[in-house]
């Protein structure tokens, strides 16, 4: 994979950059307020491991570009997957048709601004490396799994490598580039035990080379964990139900933050007044133990960018500080029509899709208590330290995300293993009951992926210890 | 495209594949968003997706692209061929039997040509009459996520090297609007949509934006209630979402891999007896209706759940040969390989007003909307947040929010005590109004 986007897409398809900005400009300019081409080349391969064997290997190549314009609250977006000159301009034209009323009379020129990343070159990107090696792990993986508790019945076991390349060109004749590797492994098994059978899931990657699975053994520690948590749940009993003081783990937990603040802070649902956090800059929507970041620039992680996908450097941006609501995570238009700057958090998951402000690596920052007293703490209580997924309604505030692991706390001590259930809050009142933050921030290992509007991007969280002096806990033990 | 498709296949073939299958995609789509009576965003696109399936002997990979040039057509078989000699041998993989293909390609109505032909800003307007409709109809109704208007044309062909070659056209047409309501600085958000295979059969844009704007009213003021034990009764389209539970529980992929609560319960009580679960390919003009499945075996209505007896499982070939038993031509694509999908599921409709059901509930739930993943597929664990109405005495009081309804799939569809007669098909999994007997809601 050549490291140059501007001239892997010049070599292969023949936009220099003087095409891009003819195309732009003569089309586009002078009747817009901001447009952009966006081009991609994106190469997947997934190999999937279940019953002992590697039976399915896949290999996928897309590309395609999209054109967008835009005039004041309007976007015009066409896309195509045959990226020749003809098939852009139609697109530019089609882009162009809806922002035409445009009331401004020039594009605001985009310029380079700040100087993007290098937060992802590899030796080697996981796309490339050799394929027996793969296959070789993943039957590592199984057998490790099987080795470890008689109960495995079922190991599956998956490995996705992807390579995207991404050009994003303006009118001004500005272009950044991007190359983006991302790996994941990830572990599922299925324990019996006297005809009960339980599921347990781990795995982990990044934007990383394919060696990162073996540095420090964290294929064995994947699979320990997976195997772990299926074998665990076998003897879960119910779980309460009802109002209960809750302490999550460190890492993964932090998907508490994802859909309680994240989703709510970003700019478009602010903008247009929908979300419960909209009109509420400066004000207490948090302990003042709570201060939460979105990060796009922390090396090698699965969230990360060097540029988003408007061409934008990533940030570290404070989203919550000490319980404020401090800032909300932009894209270009949102920026533009709050008069905000745009803060690296426009992204798109693929040509087929306008930006629109998502969240990066989201995560709390570490306080001073101790892990374990924060658990000795609590009288009676839900310890939760692995989850599912979670999902928020933005406008109402409410938010659930589903424990996969959790424990009962009797009398300050973690006890039984609990069944998953949904915990459930209300995104501008869940933070403002945490009273212990412990000094443990872990981020996750690196296997997030979100979902807005029909668009999955990648993304990561982090939590330290964290103790909520009440939240709805969904079980069925009344 | 069948050319195409043939030409693929002969490449394959000469770069090694001993048998293979392929699909092609080609789509072009349009969608308007107005937003506060404002357009705000249009999307124009146009995709086109090849996929290719190999076998060498018993070793299977799959390769895909977007780019249909020859050389990247070339490319598509000879990497799909070299993938497959790293994955292992497998004796149950392989196409299905000639003799089970499908003869004929039965024309179900799924597409609507003259449908598409309608200007950009005649589809605007209709996005654009959705939302005022919402908007205007109450003063507590202040804003919106938009109204939307969208529709989409494709053509899709399948051909296998054992002799298989047919395709088809589907055309698909949706209004969709998302009204906030606001009273005493708390807002809510709802929504309402139609979706169509024929244009003429779209509801009127006012209709969906009336029905939108009364769903976000009912949700105002709405409160959390005490921890109970109560009985639960089910929209339909949130009962809708208990049957691709089961549906999912029933897939042959999960069945073989042991990761299933239907796992060794064919032939045994599942549910009530007033359940019956049916899928049919076959209705015409239905979204999820195929002349084909993924495999080009043909499509027939098969009954998953009978009088509360799981009668069937959903099989692809290769599921199928796993479990002893035949494909029940459930086969889906995607460019990784075959999967399991329904077509149009449904729980058939019973005898019950739905009036007389919530009637029947003198404290319980009335569910409208669920959010989160909390179902484990394994167990049938069921824990999810929850939206709705509460009943006292027989009637809807008050809306409630900030809630979870638990319990086990299993014992829920077992519980069934009554099912509506208001089965309407609106998606491609229906059900009509469903109650439950008892579930544990969460709340204060």
């Amino acid at each position: 994979m050549l490291a140059r986007p501007e001239r892997f897409f010049e070599d292969r398809f023949g936009l220099t950059p003087s095409v891009m900005e003819r195309l732009l400009g003569s089309t586009l300019a002078g009747r817009v307020d901001h447009a952009d081409l966006y081009l991609e080349y994106r190469i997947n391969e997934e190999l999937a491991l279940e019953e002992g064997a590697v039976k399915k290997a896949s290999r996928h190549v897309s590309q395609g570009a999209g054109v967008r314009a835009q005039s004041g609250e309007r976007t015009g977006y066409a896309h195509t997957d045959d990226i020749s000159l003809g098939n852009l301009e139609e697109a530019a034209r089609q882009a162009r048709a809806i922002a035409d009323q445009s009331s401004t009379s020039a594009v605001v020129p985009v310029g380079p601004g700040r100087i993007p990343h290098d937060l992802y070159a590899l030796p080697e990107p996981p796309i490339a490396a050799d394929l027996s090696r793969k296959v070789s792990l993943l039957k590592q993986v199984d057998a490790a799994a099987r080795a470890m508790d008689p109960r495995v019945r079922q190991v599956i076991a998956t490995l996705g490598s992807e390579e995207l390349v991404v050009l994003i060109a303006t009118p001004s004749g500005w272009t950044v580039g991007d190359v983006r590797p991302l790996t994941r492994l990830n572990v599922t098994v299925i324990a019996e035990d006297g005809g009960k059978r339980e599921i347990g899931g781990y795995g982990g990657g990044g934007r990383v080379q394919f060696d990162f699975f073996f540095e420090e053994d964290r294929w064995r520690r994947f699979t320990a964990e997976a195997v772990r948590q299926a074998t665990l749940k076998l003897a879960a009993r119910e779980a309460p139900a009802g109002n209960l003081t809750v302490v999550l783990g460190p890492g993964w937990p932090g998907i508490l933050l994802h859909e309680a603040v994240g989703h709510g802070l970003e700019g478009d649902f602010n903008r247009k007044g929908t979300s419960a956090f909209s009109g509420r800059l400066g004000q207490q929507v948090a302990s003042e133990l709570v201060t939460v970041v979105d990060d796009g620039t922390i090396e090698n992680r699965r969230g990360s960018l060097n540029v988003d996908d408007e061409g934008v450097p990533t940030g570290r941006n404070v989203l919550i500080e000490n319980g404020i609501l401090r800032s909300y995570m932009q894209d270009r238009l949102n920026a533009r029509l709050m008069g905000m700057q745009p803060t690296g958090n426009g992204r798109r998951e693929s040509f087929a899709h306008p930006p629109m402000p998502r969240m990066t690596n989201t995560f709390m920052l570490a306080g001073q208590d101790d892990p374990e007293e924060i658990i000795r703490g609590v009288q009676r209580g839900l310890y939760a330290v692995n989850f599912g997924g979670g999902q928020v309604d933005i406008t109402s505030g409410k938010f659930v995300f589903s424990a996969s692991e959790a424990y009962l706390i009797e009398e300050g001590r973690v006890t039984a293993p609990v069944k998953g259930a949904t915990l459930i809050g209300n995104g501008p009142e869940a933070l403002t009951r945490v009273s212990r933050v412990g000094r443990d921030l872990k981020l996750d290992e690196g296997v997030g992926t979100c979902g807005k509007d029909g668009q999955s991007v990648p993304v990561g969280v982090g939590l330290p210890t964290i103790r909520i002096d009440g939240m709805t806990v969904g079980g069925t033990q009344v | 495209m069948i050319d195409l498709l043939g030409d693929l296949l002969g490449r394959a073939t000469r770069a090694g594949a001993t048998s293979a299958d392929a699909f092609v995609v080609e789509e072009q789509s349009f969608s308007a968003q107005v937003r506060l009576g404002q357009v705000d965003t249009v999307k124009h696109a146009r995709e086109q997706h090849l996929a290719l399936r190999v076998f060498v002997g018993p070793s299977m990979a799959a390769a895909s692209t977007s780019d249909l040039s020859h050389e990247s057509v070339q490319r598509l078989a000879d990497e799909a061929v070299s993938l497959a000699r790293i994955t292992s041998p497998d004796p149950l993989a392989g196409l299905p039997d000639a003799a089970d293909l499908a003869r004929a390609i039965p024309d179900l109505e799924l597409d609507d040509p003259t449908g598409h032909r309608l200007d950009p800003e005649d589809k605007i307007e209709l996005a654009r009459r959705c939302e005022a409709a919402a908007l205007e109809f109450d003063p507590r109704i202040t804003n919106s996520e938009g109204g939307d208007f969208s529709d989409r044309q494709a053509r899709y062909a399948y051909a296998t090297t054992h002799g298989f070659g047919g395709a088809f056209r589907t055309s698909s047409f949706g209004l969709s609007v998302s009204p906030l309501a606001s009273e005493d600085g708390k807002m809510q958000r709802d929504g309402w949509y139609h979706v169509t295979r024929k244009r003429a059969r779209l509801e009127s844009p006012e209709e969906i934006g009336r029905i939108a704007a009364r769903r976000v009213l009912r949700r105002l003021g709405a409160r959390r209630v005490k921890t109970v034990e109560v009985p639960v009764i089910f929209d339909p389209d949130m009962a809708a979402s208990l049957v691709r539970h089961i549906a999912g529980a029933a897939s042959g992929p999960a069945l073989y891999r042991g990761a299933s609560f239907l796992l060794n319960r064919l032939g045994q009580s599942i549910a009530a007896p007033s359940v019956t679960i049916i899928d049919d390919g076959t209705v015409s003009g239905a979204l999820g209706s195929r002349p084909f499945d993924g495999e080009g075996l043909p499509v027939r209505p098969t009954v998953l759940v009978d009088k509360g007896v799981l009668s069937a499982y959903l099989l692809d070939t290769y599921s199928g040969r796993k479990l002893g038993l035949p494909s029940t031509h459930h086969a889906a694509r995607d460019g990784s390989g075959v999967g399991v999908s329904t077509t149009n599921l449904f729980l058939a409709a019973g005898v019950a007003d739905p009036a007389d059901l919530i009637g029947s509930v003198k404290s319980g739930l009335y569910v409208t909307e669920l959010i989160g993943f909390g179902v484990n597929g394994v167990t049938g664990d069921y824990s999810r947040g929850a939206v709705g109405l509460w009943i006292e005495n027989g009637e809807l009081a008050y809306p409630v929010e900030e809630i979870t309804v638990a319990g086990n799939l299993l014992d829920m569809f077992q519980a069934v005590e009554g099912v509506g007669n208001d089965l309407a098909f609106r998606d491609r999994t229906a059900a009509p109004t469903l109650l439950i007997g008892r579930m544990v809601v969460a709340g204060t």
